[in-house]
């Protein structure tokens, strides 16, 4: 009883329906949220004491970094998921994560490089800030190629998902490594116990765009879900049902 | 605005920052929309040459 629930979540027809029907939910505030993070971050935030307007890389560089550790976490568990139940869906929602993440990284690396060359005099160090989220990149790229190297789509889940578990211990790496070593990158001011060491005119345009970017993830991993459970549907009637124009 | 484009000097840093993240978002929709229609395309193929195909 208490399973039928999750085993009706988990069916693919249902899973097509509701990430559709959801989505918007998460595109539109997504939407929102952005344009008033970037207003408030661009405009009404004011220069840093020390940084001048440079700091402002803030607004797109945080929560692309964020958005490079939340997708890499949540594709592990999904795999893992997937992995132990073999549940079809969990190595889908896996799937749709890596090209999110790894773009993301990308953005996250590329700021950063522009953010570190007016204030760090240099646009890239082997630090171990650095150096881990480019690890990062290479272990998304990595479990998309070893995905594309399979044609059997279920040995390609269950080998990427393997890689996926393994490559999550980075990821409490490139989060206190700016604690455990001595890095060029500033410790964490919003991500820390405590409060945070931002004044509110700076923090909310942050916040914002970091919950923005989240929303956003959820509303582009539904789209890439509902493709990925299509093309794992071999006979189901039910496509004809929910493809009828 | 000119002052606004200049960002304290730091414009040739900020704004690439920004175009950058805004190309990876808009990316981000154009693949998921065009995975999305593809794999639309590919099972009404399937189910359209009988889809008992294994």
């Amino acid at each position: 009883m208490a399973w039928t629930w999750f085993h009706r979540l988990a069916s693919p027809p249902h899973i097509y329906r509701v990430a559709g029907r959801l989505m918007p939910w998460l595109a539109w505030p997504a939407a929102v949220l952005i344009v008033a993070g970037l207003i408030g971050g661009l405009v009404l935030a004011p220069p840093d004491y020390q940084q001048g307007d440079g700091y402002r890389i803030i607004y797109v560089h945080a929560p692309s970094a964020w958005m490079s550790l939340l997708v890499y976490t949540t594709m592990a568990v999904a795999a893992a998921i997937g992995l132990i139940w073999r549940m079809k869906v969990a190595h889908a929602v896996a799937a749709s994560c890596a090209p999110i993440g790894a773009s993301f990284t990308f953005a996250a690396l590329v700021t950063g490089s522009l953010w570190g060359a007016p204030m760090w005099g240099t646009y890239w160090q082997w630090d171990p800030r650095l150096t881990s989220e480019l690890i990062l990149l290479l272990l998304y790229l990595g479990y998309m190629g070893l995905r594309s190297a399979f044609d059997d789509l279920q040995r390609a889940d269950r080998a990427s998902a393997v890689l996926a578990i393994v490559g999550v211990v980075n990821v409490p790496i490139i989060h206190y490594s700016v604690i455990w070593w001595n890095s060029l990158h500033q410790a964490p001011s919003v991500m820390r116990l405590g409060k945070p060491t931002m004044p509110p005119s700076m923090l909310f345009p942050l916040l914002m765009m970091l919950v923005g970017f989240t929303l956003f993830f959820g509303a582009l991993l539904l789209v890439r879900l509902r493709g990925e459970v299509l093309s794992r549907e071999r006979t189901a009637s039910w496509i004809r049902e929910a493809l009828r124009p | 605005m000119s002052a606004f484009l200049d960002m304290g000097g730091y414009a040739a840093y900020v704004w690439p920052s920004y175009a950058v993240t805004l190309t990876v978002m808009i990316l981000n929709i154009v693949w998921a929309r065009r995975l999305l229609q593809r794999s639309r395309k590919e099972a009404m193929h399937r189910l359209a040459i009988g889809g008992t195909a294994k």
